[in-house]
């Protein structure tokens, strides 16, 4: 495999545009760029590099170092180049000696106030006011402090009289991850610039004015971590100096080398420079051509990638009789035989189905691949589910009903485009927080927001961004406010009635129009069910389908719902209505949880479809995998991870291969899991970490975190990005070849060498992936699919020109509510999310420092619902359902409506899904996590149930310590 | 798996594919099932409803007799 190249990776001063080519000559060198382009940048396209201090390509221009100055003919003065547009024939000189002996003085000035330990500054090599010191020939300071004169500087902390220099601010290390150390800043604005312009959180500013101008985190007296700041590297990326700096750089030393990479965590999917110092991971950087991102990052992916080294790793293969055994340390050799034997003597036993797989949305396409490979051709069954079982599937089953494929529609710069956004049950800023930032600076430039959440989350409003509409609505009632949303559309003819007929199907379409535009479903009709206002309710429909380019995003709001897949289908029929397909800047948007969710699904782990979303029962499909194989395939779809553990109560499911996933935590109703897990005989874990589930493991294979193999993850926008090895495998394998060894054990005879020839089979099998190779992700960086013959570099937008189905199906979507109902046992709807410092069961983002930001799951309630109950801040309360009990601890607000509480899951002590329910999508068996009736009331401590399992968790984490 | 909770998944199917427009609710209904539930599943759901069927909806008990 020949080592990816990294394209031109140079700072080229100010951003892109758009625009009419423009020919100008910049040192006798002519260069054409779009009309808008600066001075500076089309220099740098030229190849010609201007000095500049205060510009970077992340941020607009500012003008304020002067560094950047160039002579233009015809016009007086020195304008600087960063804030000076190209012009048609215009003829610019960047090195005369005027500009360089001007920029000299502006370095000279510069330096005068900056200490001069560059031998021993953690920024050596890496920084841009000493590269440019040394670009413009600076030699000399010659500003000194005057004659009994006072100190004007703002490095040193005392002068030689030992008197505190009171310009001197000393560092602010309270951030986990950086350093910001005021007496290295020069005020060059990057960094306050970098918050607005690429995260949109506002946290800086510059304070005071003149030589008093300071870079300030929040009011005085905040630190970084007391401020807004979310952490999100971009003020460090941007900075040029020591003055904003990864710790990690501060106690390793700069990179010599970087490989690019995806980003294990969401399913933004974020590029990365993994930066090395020899061996040792010293930094992650955003990736400036990564397509998901386009440099910019999260405190996730950008530092929290700690957990590959953390203390909890398992690296050792481990195996026991039964689970309440301590663990014994073995071989690979002894701990797959034991796997293989078990399994096998399983299936003897108790049939052919009674084991299954569990494939891992956190793992690469190649693993996931092997995994329901494994179940298909070596198991001989089809039980095999993923993870977005629970998250994602009815946006599978909604979306392939209505277009014909359950694909997001657009690419994440598709937001760029869009005039109306419509957030309904996601929490972008939390969850997908670099898409967040993205859909921000677009709200910014104008484009409107209407918000669908019983939560009033931040996008609502926020610095500089606030949603036209917040439709706050009770939990379960998704599809009644959809559907009266579209009842707005229809009844007062605001439909795109040409895009209907032409690309949908006219009849069904009809009995739909029938159906909605009974009076029942209108807003008017439904407030006492959804608690939305019908007023905001018309106007935000009206905004929506009038507003040109709408844009829906949805998350898991929608789809842990018993009517996940209706809710799916009405916001699909909301984009036909409204001709809100087929664009940019328009679509059905679903935002994915997990890294490779996508990827996950479309590699075949549900156990109905094979890979590429085509179901088990078409004998033509299934011909396919037997040939390649030599195997037949069973026609049957196989079970749900909710079927397997009813099944294995039931005592006809018995072992279980799970890899990288968590179910015990991660799944509702904990105490089923419990049982459904304890009553298997074979339970096999493949993860990093002792994880919860595998309390109940028999035996335990050390994974690889994705820092350690190669492979490909898909995004949420259907882009297969490379994950390169940065590091070997400190279990000793990636994870692809465990799932080899294991088949092998079984008697398969797999011979991959490379993740890159398990991609050949994928492309060889699936048709959306036909044209996909690791030479051509090589070439292009990312790819999404589909990507064949037709679409050879793959398909930023879906359905185009026609829908994937045909003609785009309306269906009708009555709203029954959930059965999941409050009463005086039970009178409060518990709804749960996660926040942005932690990844959904926390095993990876606990085990770093994140948990500065999030060390507990906290409840959130109401102010009325917390004062009937005696509840105050911070107290410890009891939450229960008909399921279970737990007990963590409030906290107040008003972001919740009354009636409503919310948590989070990131923690198993406090394990929020021993209180949701068995409930779930009628058609996909996706838990309703979001709906659970629950009460709330003050507490001593820890519920039985959590005493309990923290006494099991730790006689089942016992390890025995290895043989001499 | 429980009666109780199988009977709440078949009865959840049958609602939405009631509100379907058509004639061929029950087609559907036996088609989903067909298509998402493992054999055991369905054959849970046969020999409920030879033991009486109680709590199922009709269009359940109708789709049944075509999944075989």
């Amino acid at each position: 495999m020949k080592d990816f190249i990294i394209p031109d990776d140079r700072d080229m001063g100010t951003p892109a545009r758009v625009g009419a080519p423009v020919t100008l000559e910049i040192d006798g060198v002519a260069v054409t760029v779009p009309a808008g382009t600066s001075v500076m940048r089309a220099a740098a396209e030229a190849g010609i590099q201007i000095p500049k201090l205060c510009a970077t390509d992340s941020v607009e221009a500012f003008g304020s170092c002067r560094l950047c100055l160039v002579e233009i003919e015809g016009r007086r003065g020195t304008p600087a180049s960063c804030t000076t547009p190209v012009a048609p024939g215009m003829v610019v000189n960047t090195g005369t000696t005027r500009l360089r002996k001007l920029r000299r003085g502006v370095m000279e000035l510069y330096i005068s106030d900056h200490p001069l330990d560059c031998l021993t500054c953690s920024a050596n090599g890496d920084c841009e006011l000493q590269d440019m010191a040394g670009a413009v020939g600076l030699r000399d300071v010659r500003y000194e402090a005057p004659e009994n004169g006072g100190l004007a500087n703002h490095f040193e902390a005392r002068n030689t009289s030992d008197e505190a220099n009171p310009a001197w601010m000393p560092k602010d290390d309270s951030n986990p991850y950086f350093s910001y150390d005021p007496s290295k800043c020069i005020v060059c604005s990057r960094c306050v610039r970098a918050c607005e312009e690429v995260q949109g959180t506002f946290a800086l500013t510059i304070e005071g004015r003149g030589f008093d101008s300071r870079v300030s985190a929040g009011g005085a007296g905040d630190d970084f971590l007391g401020s807004d700041c979310v952490s999100c590297g971009a003020c460090v990326q941007a900075c040029p100096t020591a003055t904003l700096q990864e710790k990690s750089i501060i106690e390793m030393g700069t990179p010599d080398r970087s490989v690019v990479t995806t980003c294990a965590y969401c399913g933004v999917g974020c590029s990365f420079k993994a930066e090395m110092n020899g061996d040792q991971l010293v930094r992650m950087t955003p990736y400036k051509h990564g397509k998901a991102n386009s440099g910019h990052s999260c405190v996730k992916g950008r530092f929290a990638y700690g957990y590959a080294h953390h203390k909890d790793r398992i690296l050792s293969p481990m195996i026991r009789e039964r689970i309440s055994d301590p663990w014994r340390e073995v071989s690979w050799e002894e701990a797959l035989s034991f796997a293989a034997n078990r399994l096998r003597g399983l299936q003897a036993e108790y049939g052919q189905k009674s084991i299954g797989v569990i494939t891992s949305s956190r793992c690469t396409n190649e693993e996931t691949y092997l995994v329901q490979k494994l179940a298909r051709a070596v198991f001989g069954n089809n039980n095999t589910d993923t993870c977005a079982r629970v998250c994602h599937s009815p946006t599978g089953y909604g979306l392939g009903q209505t277009f014909g494929t359950s694909a997001g529609t657009q690419d994440f710069a598709s937001v760029d485009h869009s005039d109306v956004v419509i957030v309904i049950g996601a929490n972008p800023t939390d969850g997908h927080p670099v898409f967040a930032s993205r859909l921000k600076k677009r709200l910014r430039a104008g484009a409107k927001l209407i918000v669908i959440d019983p939560r009033r989350i931040d996008l609502v409003k926020s610095p500089h961004v606030e949603a036209s509409h917040h439709l706050p609505l009770r939990p379960g009632t998704n599809v009644a406010v959809v559907s009266a949303m579209a009842h707005v559309i229809v009844t007062e003819g605001l439909m795109d009635e040409d895009f209907i007929r032409t690309r949908c199907d006219w009849d069904e379409f009809q009995h739909y129009a029938e159906f909605i535009s009974d009076p029942r479903h209108s807003p008017e009709a439904v407030e006492m069910l959804t608690g939305v206002n019908p007023e905001d309710l018309r106007a935000a429909a009206r905004l929506y389908a009038t507003g040109v380019n709408g844009a829906i995003y949805y998350g898991l709001g929608v789809t842990e719902h018993s009517q996940g897949s209706t809710t799916v289908m009405g916001i699909a029929n909301l984009a036909m209505l409204t001709g809100n397909i087929g664009r940019p800047g328009v679509g059905v948007n679903p935002l994915r949880g997990q890294n490779n969710v996508q990827g996950a699904c479309d590699m075949g782990s549900f156990p109905h479809e094979l890979p590429g979303y085509r179901h088990v029962k078409g004998a033509e499909v299934r011909g396919i995998f037997e040939s390649l194989w030599g195997v037949e395939i069973d026609p049957e779809p196989g079970l749900r991870i909710p079927n397997m553990l009813d099944a294995a109560v039931d005592g006809s499911f018995k072992g279980l291969y799970c890899q990288g996933e968590d179910i015990l935590q991660s799944d509702p109703d904990t105490k089923h899991v419990a049982a459904g897990l304890a009553a298997m005989e074979c339970v096999i874990v493949h993860d990093l970490f002792l994880n919860e589930t595998a309390n109940y493991a028999h035996v335990f294979l050390p994974g690889s975190t994705f820092l350690e193999k190669d492979g490909t993850f898909t995004n949420a926008e259907r882009r297969i990005n490379r994950v390169r090895r940065v590091i070997p495998p400190r279990n000793g394998y990636a994870d692809w070849e465990i799932t080899q060894m294991l088949a092998n054990a079984m008697g398969a005879n797999w011979s991959y060498v490379h993740p890159a020839q398990i991609m050949e089979e994928i492309a060889l099998t699936t048709p959306s992936f036909a044209g996909v190779d690791y030479a051509l992700l090589e070439e292009k960086g990312s790819v999404q699919w589909p990507c064949n013959t037709e679409h050879p570099e793959g398909t930023p937008l879906m359905h185009v020109d026609g829908f994937m189905r045909g003609q785009g199906r309306f269906i009708v979507t009555e709203y029954v509510p959930t059965d999941e109902k409050t009463g005086p046992r039970f009178p409060l709807l518990l709804t749960t999310g996660r926040i942005l410092s932690q990844y959904n069961v926390g095993a990876q983002t606990r085990r770093t420092d994140n948990v500065v930001w999030h060390e507990e799951d906290l409840l959130e309630i109401h102010p009325h619902d917390a004062e009937v109950r005696g509840v105050s801040e911070g107290d410890w309360v009891r939450l229960a359902s008909r399921s279970g009990e737990t007990t963590l601890r409030a906290t107040l607000t008003d972001r919740v409506s009354p009636g409503v509480v919310y948590t989070t899951f990131h923690h198993p002590d406090t394990q929020a899904n021993v209180i949701t329910t068995d409930f779930s999508d009628w058609a996909t068996n996706c838990p309703e996590y979001k709906v659970t009736a629950v009460q709330v009331s003050l507490s001593n401590g820890p519920s039985e149930w959590q005493e309990d399992y923290a006494a099991q968790a730790a006689l089942a984490r016992r390890i025995l310590p290895a043989a001499e | 798996m429980s009666p109780e909770k199988m009977v709440h998944m078949a009865n959840q199917i049958a609602t939405f594919f009631k509100s379907q427009p058509g004639d061929d609710q029950a087609d559907k209904v036996a088609r989903h099932l067909l298509d998402f539930w493992e054999p055991r599943m369905r054959g849970q759901l046969r020999d409920y409803i030879a033991a009486g069927g109680k709590g199922l909806d009709a269009l359940v008990i109708k789709a049944a007799r075509q999944i075989g």
